[in-house]
């Protein structure tokens, strides 16, 4: 199955952009670690995912692009086409001159319904292109005006288009301290309109990535391409095909049918958080041994403890005793910074997979106790080792992950809200008080669900 | 492409358009080498085809023709123009886009804008519209004028209200030179305060110059070179100050260095909506989150580097002390303190070779020392724009939207009410046709109005912090 990725804004295009990238360059890798056989098979369930290939051609990516002006495109498409391994299809971009000038409101209500047929008509021939349609993968920033505010309508336009299928929305989630003044109003509008139309919000926090470009991957000078590399080895090492049936004979088909099955039972909580072992410069690996015991204690560490990376880990957070568990959902004695989970998602890729033990993350104690432990955590694994990392593990997390900055955001949002500050700029196209209230009512009930987990 | 015209008014006006045309071209010229019209070339200027003698038609790709600048000319006297028209510039313009007179305003608003408005109206409409045609998009106009004479202050503010009229959608962003305590014109109190209304109630973005600032500037500079302090010699382009390169080869005039600094200063608030970088910042988002109510709308500008030495390398020191100069009074194109004031929000505009972590690292590092407004504590907007300006390696251009402004306003609306008491000069403008003298009390009403947005604001400093309750839900 096939995914269509629609890339929105400066930020949507700039990563997607990386993530065709990583994946390319994964599978071209020599570093498989594997049989041939099963290169081969990774090799055709990849392409077949992103990828659609014309006779003598490189790969296209299937992809749409979109951006309310013109100077990203144009660069994403002629750099992408200078890299020979892969390309864009020339015709399946959408650009304007004016952008959205930061604002939600322009964004939503005013670029997504000039231009919803022309937009949609692009998704559908992307969609024409597959065999068999997988769903959609949109990537967008929150901060800004076309990837939040277009973002959200064309989401919405896609649930509306495409009712049965998977719609998985990438945030970018941005840097506490402004990179745009009415991020956090763009950020309030964007989280509650997507909650009714997407499937899962799976979320990138720029904070957070920044400090495993300087602390993990060596990086004096941070540049934004910096940021967008690493998130686009996050997601390949989420996306690239894995084995999501223990003992099964082929590369999953389904990889968000897969995701949304397993991470999201219940539709108040759509929030997906993503943690990556190990992570650190390429020539670093060479030099590097790993073991699965070492990584998987690593990993379900900085899921109990809320650790962005694998460095400073608090090892003193524990999931509460077994006999001081109240079998109730409103269990309130867990211990402090302790993170509660709904349900994960642990993918492991390269050599010896198969036999790694992965009990230690079904411990009920990690989890709520609304859900039967056995359907709250799953496993995709694949020998085939990941952009040269002979050993590696991904944790998708249904969690309290991203509670602190929505409750964050939310504050934030909320305080300016109060002084009425730059409300102005929305209600000019169509945003009013009103729409602001409801968006701060559907998020204040999105947190309230995940504290009381 | 997203289009920029501009509408140089007046004799400073027209000086600095001057100066901003030519510097622009400079600009184009180092980063465009092959003389190919592109997107970011079209954003100032259209390409004519005049090789069949006089004006063809716009040619939007290929090779470079001719250029022409996306302005109107417009003045009252004719000097100034005629000066350009004749001096190297002069193929960048075309006769349709000039509007003269000779009599000039007298150093009166009401002229201005009453009498040449009125005069001029349809004149200015019908080139307004023509230069609207050429385009399949506008980002914005750019005004250019000054407060405190005639023209500039009134016809300047007649066209502004025109713009809103014809073309609501689109941003006005007016550059206005107030005039300094000294000021040689008398009635300049009056002038600036009349055409204050007008840009509090027209404009989307005022960015405020004084004299003073700019001249401490040329001096500063002066001062640098010629104490031979530095060692190693000074990139000549690179002078915020400076013509070279230009094609103005003649000895520049004394105002040509000030004026150079505010046509550096519109290139740099334009340089991320013309060339490709990180994180894009259009003029419209410019707009967007520096003004947080409409009426506050003053803009606090300040540019660095003001030149650059000859050595390449740049440590990273060095760009540290970038970020700090612009935090610094000597560096800002109005006279105020910002950081004795309070900070509504800031823009910080940079281009080069600069990335997102050196951003945050002076952000960071400054942020302490500043005093952000409670709701908006975190109320940085950034940019990032890989094409430096000529002769630097970086550069970065400050907005703050930041209640400082008020004292400079409070002093204009003093040296209006000493002369308004007296009633002195108010015959000149009272016996033009539409001026009458609720004219001026409803301007100084709407000044002290925005004076008291001011106080408000200030009034909420070091005050305790007070959080908003948030939304409770029913469980």
């Amino acid at each position: 199955m096939s995914i269509v990725t629609v890339q929105l804004g400066q930020c949507g295009n700039q990563i997607g952009h990386e993530v065709f990238n990583a994946v390319c360059s994964d599978v071209h890798g020599t570093h498989g670690l594997c049989s041939k056989k099963e290169n081969e098979s990774y090799h055709d369930a990849c392409k077949e995912r992103f990828f659609y290939q014309e006779e003598s051609e490189v790969p296209v990516a299937r992809a749409v692009l979109v951006d309310m002006e013109p100077k990203v495109i144009s660069q994403t498409l002629s750099v992408a086409a200078r890299s020979g391994c892969w390309k864009y299809d020339d015709r399946s971009h959408f650009s304007q001159k004016q952008g959205s000038g930061n604002n939600w409101a322009n964004g939503y209500s005013v670029h997504g319904p000039r231009h919803k047929e022309a937009i949609m008509n692009l998704v559908q021939k992307e969609a024409e292109k597959c065999d068999r349609l997988g769903g959609f993968f949109t990537i967008m920033s929150m901060a800004g005006g076309t990837g939040s505010g277009l973002g959200a309508f064309v989401t919405q336009c896609l649930r509306d288009a495409f009712p049965t299928s998977f719609i998985l929305n990438h945030i970018i989630w941005p840097y506490g301290t402004g990179e745009v003044i009415v991020q956090n109003y763009n950020s309030v509008l964007t989280l509650s309109h997507l909650y009714q139309s997407s499937d899962a919000l799976l979320v990138h926090e720029n904070d957070v990535i920044h400090k495993i470009c300087a602390q993990l991957m060596n990086i004096k000078q941070i540049s934004f391409r910096d940021v967008n590399q690493v998130i686009a080895h996050q997601l390949g090492s989420v996306f690239q095909p894995t084995y999501t049936v223990e003992g099964g004979s082929h590369y999953s088909r389904n990889p968000l049918g897969d995701l949304m099955e397993t991470l999201v039972p219940h539709p108040e909580f759509k929030m997906l958080g993503l943690r990556n072992i190990p992570q650190m410069p390429e020539n670093f690996l060479a030099y590097s041994t790993f073991s699965w015991p070492g990584l998987i204690k690593h990993l379900r560490q900085m899921l109990i403890a809320n650790a962005k990376m694998e460095e400073g880990i608090d090892w003193q957070v524990r999931p509460p005793q077994p006999g001081s568990c109240i079998p109730s959902s409103r269990s309130t004695n867990k211990p402090l910074h302790f993170n509660t989970s709904i349900a994960n998602l642990v993918i492991l890729r390269g050599k010896e997979s198969h036999s790694v033990d992965l009990g230690s993350f079904r411990d009920p104690s990690l989890y709520t106790s609304w859900l039967n432990p056995q359907d709250a955590f799953s496993a995709w694994r694949t020998p085939r080792a990941f952009n040269k990392y002979e050993k590696s593990a991904a944790l998708v997390s249904n969690s309290q992950f991203l509670l602190k900055p929505l409750d964050s955001v939310v504050g934030k949002a909320w305080n300016m809200f109060a002084s009425k500050a730059y409300i102005h700029q929305y209600t000019k196209f169509g945003i009013e008080e009103e729409d602001f209230l409801d968006s701060f009512t559907a998020l204040e009930q999105v947190i309230s669900s995940y504290s009381i987990l | 492409t997203c289009v920029f015209p501009l509408f140089a008014v007046g004799q400073c006006g027209n000086q600095v358009g001057c100066r901003f045309w030519d510097l622009a071209l400079r600009e184009h010229a180092a980063v465009n080498k092959k003389g190919i019209y592109d997107e970011a070339l079209s954003s100032f200027f259209r390409n004519v085809d005049t090789r069949s003698g006089g004006d063809g038609p716009d040619i939007y790709k290929g090779k470079i023709c001719s250029l022409k600048a996306r302005a109107l000319l417009i003045d009252m006297e004719e000097g100034v123009v005629n000066e350009i028209l004749q001096g190297p510039l002069r193929d960048v313009f075309d006769s349709k886009q000039l509007i003269t007179d000779v009599s000039g305003s007298g150093n009166n608003w009401a002229v201005g804008h009453k009498l040449y408005g009125c005069q001029y109206r349809a004149s200015i409409v019908e080139k307004l519209r023509k230069a609207a045609e050429h385009c399949d998009c506008l980002q914005c106009f750019f005004i250019i004028h000054s407060m405190g004479g005639g023209t500039g202050s009134g016809l300047g503010t007649f066209v502004l209200s025109l713009l809103e009229e014809e073309f609501p959608e689109v941003y006005r962003f007016v550059t206005s030179v107030y005039p300094s305590g000294e000021d040689d014109v008398i009635t300049s109190p009056y002038n600036s305060i009349l055409a204050m209304k007008e840009l509090t109630e027209h404009a989307d973005c005022v960015l405020p110059i004084e004299n003073e600032s700019l001249l401490d500037i040329v001096n500063k500079i002066h001062q640098m070179i010629n104490s031979g302090k530095l060692g190693s010699t000074v990139k000549q382009k690179s002078l915020v100050t400076s013509s070279a390169g230009g094609a103005k080869a003649v000895q520049e005039k004394p105002f040509d260095a000030m004026n150079n600094i505010v046509a550096n200063l519109l290139l740099n608030l334009t340089s991320s909506a013309r060339f490709e970088g990180s994180l894009n910042m259009d003029l419209n988002e410019i707009s967007m989150n520096l003004v947080p109510f409409p009426r506050l709308h003053y803009l606090v500008s300040s540019l660095t580097p003001l030149y650059t030495l000859a050595d390449v390398n740049v440590p990273s020191r060095r760009l540290d002390q970038m970020f700090s100069d612009a935090f610094s009074r000597d560096h800002q194109l109005i006279q105020a303190d910002p950081k004795h004031s309070l900070y509504l929000a800031c823009a910080l505009l940079v281009r080069g070779n600069v990335q997102v972590s050196d951003l945050r690292r002076n952000i960071e590092r400054l942020k302490p020392s500043l005093q952000f407004v409670s709701w908006n504590q975190e109320g940085w907007k950034t940019g990032l724009c890989s094409v430096p300006p000529v002769g630097h390696s970086h550069s970065l251009l400050a907005l703050a939207n930041n209640t400082c402004v008020k004292p400079t306003f409070m002093e204009l609306k003093d040296r209006f009410m000493k002369l308004y008491k007296k009633k002195a000069h108010l015959h000149h403008y009272l016996h033009i046709e539409g001026m009458e003298q609720s004219c001026f009390s409803e301007a100084v009403a709407s000044l002290s109005d925005l004076i008291e947005e001011y106080n408000e604001l200030d009034a909420t400093r070091g005050g305790p912090r007070t959080y908003p309750s948030r939304l409770k839900i029913a469980v």
